[in-house]
């Protein structure tokens, strides 16, 4: 056919095809075991994975990576070229770039895990209740993530973070975590909700729920290992999305603060100097870009693996 | 109806006294990540003008497929049409230039489909998909276009029609969208019509409303009728042969009386013992063993042979059962027909 | 579809004293001396002092303090920042540049997302298409504080192709590499939904349907199936529009554009309190009155939606 118009196969008219995999599967496997075949082969996810273990290794043992001090910074170094032992040179306060640039990991990690296991919980409890009672709980909760979703998330952020800055005289890992982890959880509370009102009306839910189940031992038998794939997924990119939010608290000067180390705070820092010296701009900025795209791909694979109808 | 019918540009070759509709060896394969998939492989029937042919066959067997090659607007890739004619008056329409072929669409041959609401546009009036016909095929103005496509909806008894054009598919029930889709179908006059499963979707009531009608309208037009169907019943009324499909081939192909009173493949023999019947009340109802092949693995020899009562060593071997002339206009693929008539 | 605009103004009411609620109750509730936060680091004259409570009718029960407070932002009465200068004024200069530099970043996004979407979406596996893949998400993992910074490093400054700083009255030249860098927030994710949104609706019945009377390729696609097409499109747009909010703050203040991002920016650094919950209402409100016009503009385009 010279018109062409390409797509897929499987359009109303066309044949049947021999299910995919028919052949290899000789012994019933779950869902999760068949994910995790596909992931294996899948070579993004090794990629993604090995850099999260890396980014992981640096935020807790930075030692490993550098024996520099980061806090170790001496102005007449200002701006010195990169050297054997600093192999990205020195920032303007004559600090080692390459050793903040690792020491700098752990703030972005802790952050971001922190703040995505309270966004995890927060979204969880809601996605479960507002899913599982329906009515009219549903309802007003389903209006509260309206109102939240309509405020920007870097203006709710920066008058939330603001808010708990001034109650606080740390250096701001706390406030920021919190102002991330009540922000993020929307989009995991509606996947939670929408995948609890799938499953509730499965055969076997109702059929447990005859012999007599309640709402407890439903939600954690029944239900919870069902969503729970796509939950953990819509985390694993949230995690990405909050270390590139706390980047950018810092970097305006309501995240981190004080003498933490932070991605943000050195890009920041760097902006100034940029025409003199861009090393202290670029590492940060490479490593922090590294990281996002380390979660989110993979939590891209781990859904593609989980739901191969969405690639 | 009696305007200049602009036919635009006469076709090459074109021959009025050539069968209306005729299809030779038709071969259609798609090919997928997962091999092969023989849909169609040697589709052959002809069709006079006033004439309606029922392709008669079970999902997957390639009747879309085949509708959709003659109507040239087979996905591809991955469908492809590898061998095979298909022949308006005499002008093998595989052969020509796509710009030639897009006018034969919807100007000679159309097609109505089985889900109107999803083969209607849902973000457009049914009036501008109606109008969009003669503009772009007949380079009418708006406000003609318009004019026409009104006393189509009228044609159709689509009632208030003046009304109804600007409202979207999903404003009108079944039977009416279905009778929209009738509408655009007929809208440029074709000479022949391609039904695919036209009543499926709808209520048994209303699918008699919607037969009726496209007879009527047949007659009216004197068009050819192609009717893609599953459903022995709605066959018996209107169809005047039948062609019967399996695994992507014909397998007889026959005039509706004699294949109710005697068909002559066992796949034929079988499907109509299948229906139930009053007479056959406290009976076991015949059903065929067996599932149809997967497209991607046709048996060898004839494709039925697994599920067949007559199949014997012959049947398993290739080569696979050649067209035998039964009678005057009606064939079958079956070494034995002689004992699938006889009985 | 007059319900359907009487339900959504109703639903826009509800967020939009949700949303308001919630800001200025961040702001102002439960501190233990709200001036003192509202003023930052700052010591505070006792001037200062009586002319933020008599402003804020601190001395009033909080939910009259959020009445006054609406009832300025209703009519007008932004507040005056701790410099002096009134907000309103402030935004008068603010708002052109930033609308002028988001109109630019809107429409190269959308023009390059639609187009390459579309292209994508019908050659679904080809090299075009994987390229785009991997294109959108290298962007869609930039950070805009690693992207904007590295941007004016290059293009700016290394290479020299625009001015790295915009300065008092940008340009349409000065504005375009911020414009990128913000656009680039959204034609990632633009371009995904058109992908898909194409490739799903090329299966459709429908098409099938256009094909059948005879249309041309070009046709079928740029009307049939780009109309259908465009329709989540569309809604991507509301969502957008906070998206460039917040990347405009970054944006403007690393490129020096003078608008509502680098005031609010400049504001958040000198912890000028009443210029912070200004802007951020303001734009709060502007962000939900978009989300408003992008849902009627959404029934316009799908007539399922207008008939509910």
């Amino acid at each position: 056919m010279s018109e062409s118009i390409t797509a897929a196969a499987g359009p109303s008219g066309a044949p049947m095809m021999e299910p995919k995999h028919a052949d290899k599967r000789d012994k019933p496997r779950s869902l999760a075991g068949d994910a995790w075949v596909d992931l294996r082969r899948n070579k993004i996810f090794w990629f993604a994975a090995t850099l999260v273990v890396l980014i992981l290794a640096m935020a807790v043992f930075p030692k490993l990576f550098t024996s520099a001090d980061p806090r170790d910074c001496i102005l007449a170094r200002q701006h010195g070229g990169a050297s054997g032992s600093a192999l990205f040179g020195y920032d303007f306060q004559g600090c080692d770039v390459y050793a903040r640039t690792i020491y700098g990991a752990r703030a972005s990690i802790e952050v971001g895990v922190l703040a995505t296991l309270l966004s995890g919980i927060i979204g969880l409890l809601f996605g479960l209740a507002t899913g599982y009672f329906g009515g009219w709980i549903d309802a007003v909760l389903s209006r509260f993530i309206d109102i939240i979703l309509g405020i920007p998330f870097l203006l709710a952020a920066i008058v939330l973070a603001k808010r708990f800055s001034s109650d606080s005289n740390s250096n701001g890992v706390v406030a920021v975590t919190i102002t991330l982890g009540i922000l993020g959880w929307t989009t995991a509370a509606r996947i939670m909700r929408s995948s609890v009102i799938s499953a509730k009306n499965q055969d076997y839910v109702a059929a447990a729920r005859m012999l007599g189940a309640g709402p407890g031992r439903l939600m954690l038998r029944h239900i919870l290992p069902n969503s729970i794939a796509s939950f953990i997924v819509v985390l694993t990119i949230l995690l990405g999305a909050n270390i590139a939010s706390e980047a950018t608290l810092s970097f305006l000067g309501i995240g981190l603060k004080g003498d933490a180390i932070s991605w943000g705070i050195a890009i920041s820092d760097a902006g100034s100097y940029v025409r003199v010296a861009p090393a202290p701009l670029i590492w940060p900025s490479v490593f922090l870009a590294a990281t996002v795209l380390a979660f989110i791909m993979l939590g891209d694979a781990v859904r593609d693996a989980f739901d191969p109808k969405l690639r | 109806m009696t305007d200049i019918k602009a036919k635009i540009d006469v076709l090459p070759g074109l021959d009025p006294r050539a069968p209306l509709l005729e299809v030779n060896d038709l071969h259609v394969e798609f090919r997928t990540q997962y091999g092969i998939s023989r849909a169609v492989n040697g589709a052959n029937f002809t069709l006079a003008p006033g004439e309606t042919l029922a392709i008669l066959g079970e999902s997957g067997c390639g009747k879309s497929v085949t509708a959709q090659a003659i109507m040239g607007i087979l996905d591809s890739p991955p469908g492809f049409i590898t061998k095979g004619e298909v022949k308006y008056r005499g002008v093998d329409l595989l052969k020509l230039p796509e710009k030639e072929r897009r006018k034969v669409r919807a100007n000679q041959i159309a097609m109505i489909f089985q889900d109107a609401l999803s083969a209607l546009n849902p973000v457009f009036t049914v009036g501008y998909q109606l109008a969009e016909l003669f503009r772009v095929h007949r380079g009418m103005s708006r406000g003609d276009a318009k004019k026409r496509s009104i006393e189509l909806l009228d044609q159709v008894k689509i009632p208030a029609a003046r009304a109804r054009i600007g409202d979207y598919p999903h404003q009108f029930s079944g039977g009416m969208r279905q009778r929209v889709m009738i509408a655009m179908a007929l809208a440029l006059d074709p000479e022949v019509l391609i039904a695919d499963e036209p009543t499926t979707a709808l209520d048994v009531t209303v699918q008699a409303q919607i037969m009726g009608l496209l007879a009527e309208l047949q007659q009216q037009r004197n068009m050819g009728l192609i009717l893609i169907t599953h459903d022995m019943g709605v066959v018996a009324d209107v169809a005047d042969r039948i062609s019967v499909m399996y695994a992507g081939k014909v397998v007889e192909e026959a005039g509706v009386y004699d294949i109710y009173a005697r068909p002559a493949h066992p796949y034929a023999k079988a499907l109509l013992e299948s229906i139930p019947r009053l007479d056959m009340k406290g009976q076991q109802l015949n059903v065929i063993k067996g599932l149809p092949p997967a497209l991607t693995a046709i048996p060898q020899g004839c494709a039925f042979n697994p599920r067949c009562a007559y199949a014997q060593d012959v049947c398993r071997q290739d080569p696979a059962p050649p067209s035998y002339i039964v009678a005057p206009g009606r064939t079958s693929r079956c070494h034995f027909w002689r004992d699938v008539v006889g009985e | 579809m007059f319900r359907y605009i009487v339900r959504r103004l109703l639903q826009m009411v509800l967020t939009f004293f949700g949303a308001t609620f919630f800001v200025y109750a961040l702001m102002f509730a439960n501190q233990d001396d709200p001036i003192q936060a509202l003023a930052g680091e700052r010591p505070i004259t006792e001037s200062v002092r009586q002319a933020l409570t008599e402003r804020y009718h601190l001395d009033d029960p909080f939910l009259l303090q959020y009445w006054y407070y609406m009832k300025g932002m209703l009519t007008g009465d932004f507040g005056t920042s701790l410099t002096g200068r009134k907000i309103s004024d402030m935004m008068e200069v603010a708002w052109p540049v930033t609308i002028k530099l988001g109109l630019i970043a809107i429409v190269i996004a959308a023009a390059v997302a639609v187009t390459s979407g579309v292209i994508a979406g019908i050659r679904r596996g080809s090299i075009f298409d994987n390229v785009t893949l991997v294109i959108t998400l290298i962007i869609l993992s930039l950070p805009i504080v690693v992207l904007a910074p590295l941007a004016q490093l290059i293009f700016g400054i290394k290479l020299g192709w625009f001015p790295p700083t915009a300065g008092a009255t940008p340009t349409f030249w000065a504005l375009l590499l911020p414009a990128l860098v913000l656009g680039s927030l959204v034609i990632a994710t633009e371009l995904r939904v058109t992908r898909s949104s194409v490739a799903e609706n090329l299966r459709s019945d429908y098409v099938r349907t256009a094909r059948a009377k005879g249309l041309s390729r070009k046709r079928v696609i740029g009307v049939h199936v780009l109309r259908n097409s465009l329709i989540p499109v569309v809604t991507l747009i509301g969502v957008d529009i906070g998206g460039l909010m917040s990347g405009a703050i970054v944006t403007e203040r690393i490129f020096n554009v003078p608008g509502v991002g680098f005031n609010l920016f400049r504001g958040i650094r000198t912890e000028d309190g009443p210029l912070v919950v200004g802007f951020v209402s303001i734009l709060v409100i502007v962000f939900l009155v978009v989300n408003l016009l992008v849902d009627l503009l959404y029934a316009a385009l799908d007539p399922r939606i207008r008939y509910e």
